[in-house]
């Protein structure tokens, strides 16, 4: 089998295809938001996805991810129908909470997707109780919990840390750093910038990667899973990225003034895909051809994901008092 | 001699078994909960129980002692004081196939894991068009007295009562701490079982196999036709003993035990009020925005053309609690106050 890096090449195609295939998902939602149909509030992944591909391309099916509110790449990484990730943009009973999530809460229980919490730092809790209940039963899952610099702050980082540690549980905390928590930059919240050496004190692995480098985010996420699903407990890792758009919102904020425009445009000639799109291409690990073929393909899929969306129906009002319990 | 019959006193349950030529088997309020416990964890695997000082000697109150030592630390085990994480864990690990138990020793302590239990736990099924249940019980535990003051005496039912996905469940009788927590354990939704300190010491009967009381239905502990006293947890019995003051004095209550205030019962409220035409409630917690106040709203809202007299509510006076026994005596209601309560909407 052809391999780079000791990479099959397979894999780094998955890469390129889960990368390009959140980029052109959250695109097309950029494309159709000002239709005015999709009314959830969108956080977008853009400018991140080489950390949700290169950590998930580890997992096995039934391994869990928990992730936030920005939590369209995770999902998708994951292996999520697209359909039904749209779906639940427009609101549809088809959707994967039926319509009664949105883009905020999104679930699919057979890829190990089990919800995702739009309170910061809230999922990792929830995420080593997943974990815990794995070494319980010794099924071999591990959990990985999505997070941003942001959730660093909160007590349940520090709690869900310390617990992990204690139990040696097979859970992995991924910390995407993308500087900012909404507006506030990261110096204004943390002492110092050092969110992987947080770790230390608990006496786990903790980890500095660069985040737009997908290979690097592939190799660190494999190690630390691995070690975990052999039972040597959790690790931390800290990756380093950038969200090109608003907090919230399908629009660039240089703007509103908290984070220079310079610094968006050295973190967009850092573009993840680009750059490993780029490295491909060099080491003539794949063809302009294929990229192009694999593009289409990606576009064609999201397509026939808004169809879906936009032709299936929206819950019943009797639907309103259902899944209460 | 039924079920419902609680006593305060071994000697007395004892007594009362021989006067009605009964052998019947007497088990405390602690003793009723560990069995419970003890029960459901031999027969299913998946349920654990995990708080701070579960594993130790005191075992809760005496209703988790030596099940580490039945069941291994693995399923019986401390954690660190981490409320709101540890919550959280239990929800992770309920929606992962297992059936948690944490224990927070007072209700207090809730509210460090309010963002867990009323962002997560209610909303878990819900929020994902009900693809995820998570079936897991927070045992929480209220009290009364001893100068125990502001932050470990609150009876915060209400919080709950308030948040769509919770069940929430007050056991007055040993007999239904260990149907209810049976039922709490095996219900798909997560449910708050509120256990009251003054209550642990009780005996009555409970029988010894596996039994379950139903989430969600009231019991009528005594029959009456003059008012209905609806009473909650340990004001339940209150209650009772109210009962017997108010008999001297001529007057016939009728005491509904609530047994869970969400969802509430409110049938057999509602049945009880068409018959009596007053209605007093007593709820160990405030009166502002209370299980009480809601109870009033339902009664109001169906029966009120059955009512021959204001609502009233016996429940704990708008201030903290004050640690200082003279202060004390007057913050908490009991048996005296919903006396009065129903003499005032009696007027004779």
């Amino acid at each position: 089998m052809k391999r780079h890096n000791n990479i099959p090449l397979i894999t780094l195609r998955k890469m390129l295809r889960t990368m390009f295939t959140i980029r052109r998902f959250e695109e097309k939602i950029i494309q159709l938001y000002p239709q005015q149909e999709m009314k959830t509030p969108v956080h977008l992944y853009l400018g991140q996805e080489a950390i949700a591909a290169g950590v998930c391309l580890n997992l096995e099916k039934k391994d869990y991810i928990f992730s936030n509110h920005r939590n369209h790449g995770h999902c998708i990484a994951k292996g999520m129908d697209l359909k039904i990730i749209m779906a639940e943009l427009y609101g549809k009973q088809t959707g994967c909470s039926r319509g009664k999530g949105g883009s905020m809460h999104l679930v699919d229980i057979k890829n190990g997707i089990m919800g995702t919490s739009a309170i910061v730092g809230a999922a990792m809790p929830i995420a080593i109780g997943a974990a815990l209940a794995s070494q319980m039963k010794n099924d071999k899952r591990v959990s990985v919990v999505f997070f941003g610099d942001g959730a660093v702050d909160e007590g349940a980082f520090h709690e869900s840390l310390n617990f992990a540690a204690l139990k040696r549980l097979p859970a992995i905390f991924i910390c995407e750093n993308n500087f900012y928590a909404t507006n506030s930059p990261l110096l204004a919240r943390q002492p110092a910038d050092n969110i992987f050496q947080r770790a230390k004190p608990y006496l786990i692995k903790g980890l500095r990667v660069d985040g737009n480098d997908i290979i690097k985010v592939y190799k660190s996420a494999k190690d630390a899973i691995e070690s975990a699903r052999r039972g040597n407990g959790p690790a931390l890792i800290e990756y380093r990225t950038y969200r090109y758009k608003q907090h919230v919102g399908t629009r660039y904020d240089h703007e509103v003034g908290y984070r220079p425009k310079e610094e968006l445009d050295t973190w967009i000639k850092n573009c993840p895909i680009k750059r490993f799109k780029n490295f491909l291409l060099k080491n003539n690990l794949i063809s302009l051809d294929e990229i192009e073929r694999i593009q289409a393909c990606i576009d064609r899929e999201i397509e026939e994901a808004v169809v879906f969306a936009k032709n299936s129906r929206f819950p019943g009002k009797d639907e309103l008092l259902e899944d209460v319990y | 001699m039924s079920w419902e019959k609680v006593y305060t006193e071994k000697s007395d349950f004892e007594k009362a078994c021989k006067a009605a030529g009964k052998k019947l088997r007497g088990l405390t309020y602690r003793e009723a909960i560990r069995e419970a416990l003890l029960l459901t964890m031999k027969r299913d695997n998946s349920v654990f129980i995990m708080g701070e000082g579960v594993d130790d000697s005191s075992g809760i109150f005496g209703t988790t002692t030596g099940l580490n030592r039945i069941f291994g630390s693995d399923r019986v085990f401390d954690t660190p004081i981490a409320e709101n994480t540890m919550t959280g864990i239990a929800l992770g690990a309920a929606i992962s196939g297992m059936k948690p138990i944490i224990v927070h020793m007072r209700m207090d302590f809730l509210l460090l894991a309010m963002d867990q239990i009323v962002n997560h736990i209610s909303k878990w099924s819900y929020m994902f068009g009900g693809k995820l249940k998570a079936p897991l019980v927070i045992r929480s535990i209220i009290g009364r007295g001893w100068g125990s003051a502001g932050q470990h005496s609150q009876s915060l039912q209400a919080l709950f009562l308030h948040i769509p996905g919770l069940k929430v469940v007050m056991p007055a009788t040993p007999y239904d701490a260990k149907g209810l927590l049976i039922a709490s354990i095996e219900d798909k939704a997560p449910v708050i079982f509120i256990e009251h300190r003054l209550l642990y010491e009780h005996i009555g009967y409970v029988p010894k196999n596996r039994y379950s009381v139903p989430i969600g239905k009231g019991a009528i502990r005594k029959v009456g036709r003059d008012v209905t006293v609806v009473g909650i947890s340990h004001m339940a019995f209150e209650s009772l003993k109210a009962a017997e003051i108010l008999k001297k004095e001529g007057f016939d209550i009728e005491v509904i035990d609530i047994r869970s205030i969400k969802p509430l019962d409110d049938e057999l409220i509602f049945k009880s009020v068409k018959k009596t035409g007053r209605l007093v409630i007593a709820d160990t917690g405030w009166i502002t925005g209370g299980v009480a106040a809601e109870i009033s709203a339902r009664v109001a809202g169906s029966v009120f053309k059955y009512l021959k007299a204001p609502v009233l509510r016996v429940c704990c006076p708008d201030c903290p609690t004050p640690a200082s026994p003279v202060l004390e005596k007057n913050f908490y209601p009991g048996a005296r106050e919903i006396a009065s309560a129903v003499k005032k909407i009696c007027k004779r």
